[in-house]
Parts: C-alpha cells; sequence; structure tokens
C-alpha cells in the first residue's frame, strides 16, 4: 500500500486483554473502524508496519499478544474522533456494548 | 423378504441408529464438496459469481449470528467479519483475472490464509483455522450451487451428508428434523448432541442414492432410511410417521419419582450432560441427578459462553482453554439445575475422538490407545490444576463428584488426589471458600477393571462405549464392525459384572455413564449384572424408566 507520510491523528493504548488481539476483541475492533470514513491504521510497533484497522484479516495477521502496546493513526474528516473510539476500545478491554 | 410386498419394495438403507428418533420428509443431500459441476467462464463471469457468493455467505451468516444463541454468534461473527473484509477475498479476485476458475482461486487463497493460521505459534491462532475451513467450505459450496447446510432445513428435513462437523451442527437448527450420515460414528460429538437433544440420526449408511427434495423416512430407532419414491409409498410414511409422532411427548414427558424394577427394587437414573445448555427443556425431577457431565465443549469452542476466548490460565493462552472462573461458572449452572442432586462432573476427557487444538496430540497413529482422558491431564498439569481448582470450589457449593476418565493403573489416581491435595492448600492459603469433593474413577480400561480393588477410588462409573471397545479390540469408530463392538457382548457383560462385584466388596459406590445404560434392549442385562445405577441421555431417561420398571430379576 502506498505510504502517505503521517497521519495526522495518532495515538497509542496498552492492549490488556487477557488473551492478546484474537476473533472477539479483531471483531469488534474492525466493526468500529468501520464506523468512520477516515482511513484509520493500527500497528503493534510505533515503527510500523501499519496495518488497515478497517481488515480483520490484516490485525488477526499481526496476532498481537497480551500487554502489547498498540497503536493506531488516522487521516481524514473524523480522524480524531476515530483514534479516539478505538483507543476507548481497547481501555474498556473490548467490553463496550455500544460497538 | 417379504411375500406380501405387492409392488417393489421401495429403496431402503441400512446404518446404525446413533439417536433415536423418526422424521418424515425431503432430503437435502451436502456431499463433500469435491469441485463443482460449475464450469468455468471468463474471468469477468467468475468474478461475479464469486462476488455472489461471498455476498450470499455474508448474508447466510448474517441470519445465523441473528438467530443464534450468544456462544455459537461469537463464532459466526468472525466468520461474517472474515468474508467481508476484501483482503481475504483479494488473492483470489487476482487469481481469476489471471484466468483460473472461481471456486479453485477461492480455495487456494483461502487455504493459504488456512496454512498461515496453522502454522501460528499460539494454539489459538491455529484453533482459527477450522473457522477458515467453514468459510471457504461455505463460499465454494454457493459457488458450485450447493445448499449452504446450516441455514434453512424444510420442516421435517432429513440432512445427507458424509459427515458433519459440531460446529455445523451446533449452527443448523434441527428440531423436527433429522441427519442421515454415509460415514460418521454414533460416538462422534455430533452423536451425543444430537441424543441429548432427541434429533433423529444414522450413521455408516454407506452411498445412498437419492436427489434433493426427495421424499425419505428416517427410522433412526432401528438405523433404516427408506426412499418414498412412490406416492403409496409416501401416504404410507406419512402415516407411520404420525404415529411416531403421537408417541414422541410420551418419549419426552417421563414420569417423575424414584424408578423401580417390577420386583420393587430402586434403580437410580441419572443424565449425561455435555453442555450446561442441554438442560434448559429438562425438567430435574425425571431424574436422580447428574451422572456424567462432559467438559469437553467447555474446553473446545471458541466464545462459547464466556469461555475459549479468555484463554487459559497459566498456559501462556491459547486453545480456547477455559479459566477457573468460567469453570467455575459452569459447574455452578450444573449445581443449580441438580437442585441439590448430585453432580459428577468428568475432568476433560480429550484425545481419542474428541481433540483440541493445542492440547491433544495431533495425527496420533492410534488415538484410542494413545494420550487421552487423564494421561493428558496429567501431562499438563498446569491446564488440569486449573479444572482441579474450580471443581473443589464449585464442591464448596454443592453436591459436586470428580470423575476421572481413562485410568489404568493405580498410580494415575494417587498423582490426582496429590493434585487435589494441593489444590485444597492452594485455595485454603488464598482464602477461596472450597470443600475436596469424592473423587472417582472411570472404568473404561479393562487393566483398571482386572484389578479394582488396588484403585484408591470413591465411586466407579463404567464407560461401556470405551469398554466395550477394549475388550472386543473393535474400533467404535467403523461402521463394519458394529456387530463386534457390541456393549451386550457376554464378554463386556461379564467384566461389568466383575466390577460390579469388586466394587460392592469394597462398597465403592458404581454405576455406569456409556450409551449402553440408554438402551432399553441392553438394560436387562446390566440390571442382571447388578448394576442399580444409570446415567443416560436426557432424552433416554423415558425409556429407561420403562425398561426398569418392566425388569424382573431372575432371583426374585
Amino acid at each position: 500500500m502506498s505510504t502517505p507520510p503521517t497521519l495526522p491523528a495518532t495515538a497509542s493504548v496498552l492492549l490488556a486483554h487477557e488473551v492478546g488481539l484474537h476473533a472477539r476483541p479483531s471483531v469488534k475492533l474492525t466493526k468500529l473502524a468501520k464506523t468512520f470514513s477516515s482511513r484509520i491504521e493500527f500497528a503493534s510497533d510505533a515503527d510500523g508496519p501499519w496495518i488497515d484497522a478497517k481488515s480483520i484479516v490484516k490485525v488477526m495477521a499481526v496476532k498481537v499478544p497480551k500487554d502489547t502496546v498498540v497503536h493506531f493513526r488516522a487521516a481524514g474528516a473524523d480522524a480524531d474522533a476515530a483514534v479516539a473510539a478505538l483507543v476507548q476500545l481497547v481501555e474498556a478491554d473490548f467490553e463496550d456494548a455500544t460497538v | 423378504m417379504s411375500v406380501e410386498a405387492r409392488s417393489p419394495e421401495p429403496p431402503t438403507y441400512q446404518g446404525r441408529p446413533a439417536s433415536p428418533g423418526v422424521t418424515f420428509g425431503p432430503v437435502v443431500v451436502e456431499r463433500a464438496a469435491t469441485g463443482s459441476g460449475r464450469g468455468a467462464g471468463d474471468p469477468a463471469g467468475e468474478r461475479a459469481a464469486l462476488e455472489t457468493a461471498l455476498a450470499g455467505a455474508a448474508a447466510a451468516l448474517a441470519g445465523l449470528v441473528a438467530g443464534s444463541s450468544a456462544d455459537a454468534a461469537e463464532i459466526l461473527e468472525f466468520q461474517l467479519a472474515l468474508v467481508e473484509d476484501e483482503a481475504l477475498s483479494a488473492p483470489a479476485f487476482e487469481a481469476i483475472d489471471a484466468g483460473q476458475p472461481a471456486e479453485a482461486a477461492w480455495r487456494q487463497a483461502l487455504d493459504a490464509q488456512i496454512a498461515d493460521y496453522r502454522a501460528a505459534e499460539e494454539e489459538y491462532f491455529r484453533a482459527r483455522a477450522a473457522d477458515l475451513v467453514d468459510l471457504r467450505d461455505r463460499v465454494a459450496g454457493l459457488l458450485g450451487g450447493q445448499t449452504v447446510a446450516g441455514v434453512e432445513l424444510p420442516d421435517g428435513a432429513v440432512y445427507l451428508a458424509d459427515d458433519i462437523a459440531p460446529s455445523r451442527f451446533l449452527s443448523t437448527d434441527w428440531r423436527g428434523r433429522g441427519i442421515a450420515l454415509q460415514a460418521g460414528s454414533p460416538t462422534s460429538h455430533v452423536a451425543m448432541l444430537a441424543r441429548a437433544r432427541g434429533i433423529p440420526m444414522i450413521v455408516g449408511l454407506g452411498t445412498v442414492s437419492v436427489d434433493e427434495g426427495d421424499l425419505v423416512l428416517l427410522d433412526a430407532d432401528s438405523g433404516r432410511l427408506v426412499v418414498a419414491a412412490e406416492p403409496a409409498d409416501q401416504l404410507r410414511f406419512a402415516a407411520e410417521f404420525a404415529i411416531h409422532r403421537r408417541r414422541a411427548p410420551a418419549t419426552l414427558e417421563t414420569a417423575t419419582g424414584p424408578a423401580l424394577t417390577a420386583d420393587g427394587e430402586r434403580v437410580a437414573i441419572l443424565i449425561n450432560v455435555a453442555d450446561p445448555s442441554e438442560l434448559s427443556d429438562v425438567p430435574v425431577a425425571i431424574c436422580d441427578g447428574i451422572g456424567l457431565a462432559r467438559t469437553e465443549l467447555m474446553f473446545n469452542a471458541p466464545g462459547a459462553a464466556g469461555i475459549g476466548t479468555s484463554g487459559g490460565t497459566g498456559t501462556g493462552g491459547g486453545a480456547g482453554l477455559a479459566d477457573e472462573e468460567t469453570q467455575l461458572s459452569a459447574y455452578r449452572r450444573l449445581l443449580a439445575w441438580a437442585d441439590g442432586r448430585p453432580v459428577t462432573v468428568r475432568t476433560l476427557d480429550a484425545g481419542g475422538d474428541k481433540p483440541i487444538a493445542g492440547y491433544t496430540v495431533p495425527n496420533e497413529a492410534n488415538s484410542f490407545l494413545g494420550m487421552r482422558g487423564v494421561r493428558l491431564s496429567l501431562k499438563h498439569p498446569d491446564i488440569f490444576r486449573v479444572q482441579i481448582r474450580a471443581l473443589l470450589r464449585a464442591a464448596a457449593e454443592g453436591e459436586i463428584r470428580v470423575m476421572v476418565p481413562m485410568v489404568s493403573v493405580p498410580s494415575e489416581m494417587r498423582q490426582v488426589r496429590e493434585m487435589v491435595a494441593a489444590a485444597a492448600g492452594e485455595l485454603a492459603a488464598e482464602g477461596l471458600a472450597h470443600k475436596v469433593p469424592p473423587v472417582g474413577m472411570m472404568v473404561e480400561v479393562p487393566a483398571a477393571a482386572l484389578v479394582l480393588e488396588a484403585f484408591d477410588t470413591d465411586f466407579v462409573s463404567i464407560g461401556s462405549n470405551d469398554l466395550t471397545q477394549y475388550v472386543m479390540a473393535a474400533s467404535r469408530d467403523s461402521a463394519d464392525l458394529h456387530d463386534l463392538a457390541d456393549p451386550a457382548d457376554p464378554a463386556v457383560l461379564a467384566l461389568i459384572a466383575t466390577i460390579v462385584d469388586k466394587a460392592g466388596r469394597r462398597a465403592v459406590p458404581v454405576s455406569i455413564c456409556g450409551d449402553a445404560g440408554g438402551d432399553p434392549a441392553i438394560v436387562p442385562a446390566l440390571l442382571d449384572a447388578g448394576l442399580r445405577t444409570l446415567s443416560v441421555a436426557p432424552a433416554a431417561v423415558g425409556r429407561v424408566r420403562r425398561a426398569v420398571n418392566d425388569y424382573r430379576s431372575a432371583a426374585a
């Protein structure tokens, strides 16, 4: 994928979910990401690689273990809101019922 | 065979009854998808075909999610998210553009993903390969124009397949339907679930030549599948089925109170259960408690009712192993249902025909003689310890009994008891309420049966399915060995009588929890052998009670 310069909105959050970023959390994460129009990327390392946060295939492929700091960045009209919502989802340990 | 046959006999196939009952209705054929009959078109056509199939699969999955219980819905939502993700199908579309037919392109793309998951370091990811296989076959089936099972079966439908996966069973509404398998086994997980839910099922039918929509009579009481090609047959079978249907409620609606033989002797009838959710329709008053609560499904269901996605405590995660709190809540559900009656929980009995990804030994050459039951539990003390802790905590709240499967030698029981004592010490140190419950053994290995007096056990429960296959040296998986793998064989019954006698001498309670106990034809022989406690599938309680009521001991 073509790499944009730096995406305006970024945030990092510690993933504490008991078994890491597995099927159920990944479903919730990508579902939430898709509710925003911005391009949203996700990484398990601040230096990347950055992957599309709306793709469960790619998110699952990262195989993020527990206690990893995960990073989001977004570009677009609702970029700030998107990053905030995703961080909140991870902080709430994916229990957020509003997704 | 019949001289009064006035017209040619309708085509009949004989298989093995796996779960009793009768149904009459249209056949829904799900053949193993070995490539479709669809011819490959140009890339544009193939592209459109794959797009249509993906949309169809997504719609079907969305419908399933909406209609599923929470546990099943979570499994299906993952597949739904996958099928909606363009990243999954992109390689397939690329291959189509390069000239591949849609189905081959799709399979290759998914197989690459599946291989990637199977190669994953973490057990949890390896286990997800099954979800992708399910999805691959669902979309491939749509490309081949096949009916997707797990969507909608017409009323009274008979689902015909080679074999059936547990996930597919769980994602289909079987009420009023039946299952006919050309291969399969009566002791598979699906067969157990079918028995518990009263879904008629036959296995080992061999190749059945019918067309989708043909009317068939599935008589799973006798293991017969009859094709009603002629209108006269259809009328006859419809009438036969109507009689069965009138009888059916009587089978389920069983009497309450103690079951007595014709001599007035009390026989305890308990139930076998694989999943607490099975109990919702079963009134506890029809039985004397739970004689066998299996725990394999609890360990094998990704996302099942809070089970699975939470990972194994102290195991480094993965494999959908339930943690202590999750197990405890499942045991509490059993206790709550039993309402003061005893609940015998069998510790994890994986291996054999019950694999758990990342736990059992993959591709074991002779798995029924391999790492299974307590052998695996002792090999994985970190996982076993969690189960023991949860059981001890549950025992503080009710009549829990712990049953250890596949015990062969006395040292295994000693090691289990040491682990129980250690867990009790831990829980005491942590200030958690607990109690050491009776710890008993399942007797299914002839070695244990023959020297039962050497074992330190609080009770004995005979696992007649495995005992039979080990005594007869006849695999319970093989439809061809049906006659040999007979729990009523004199050798098996003699060994059962030995077990009852040895247990009786030491005043150790003895029961049977294998399928033989649920077979009214075998119940008299089991009572003759001295058994007075039978644990059977919920759907079998009524017929077992009637067999008990009719029994008169030879001595009386």
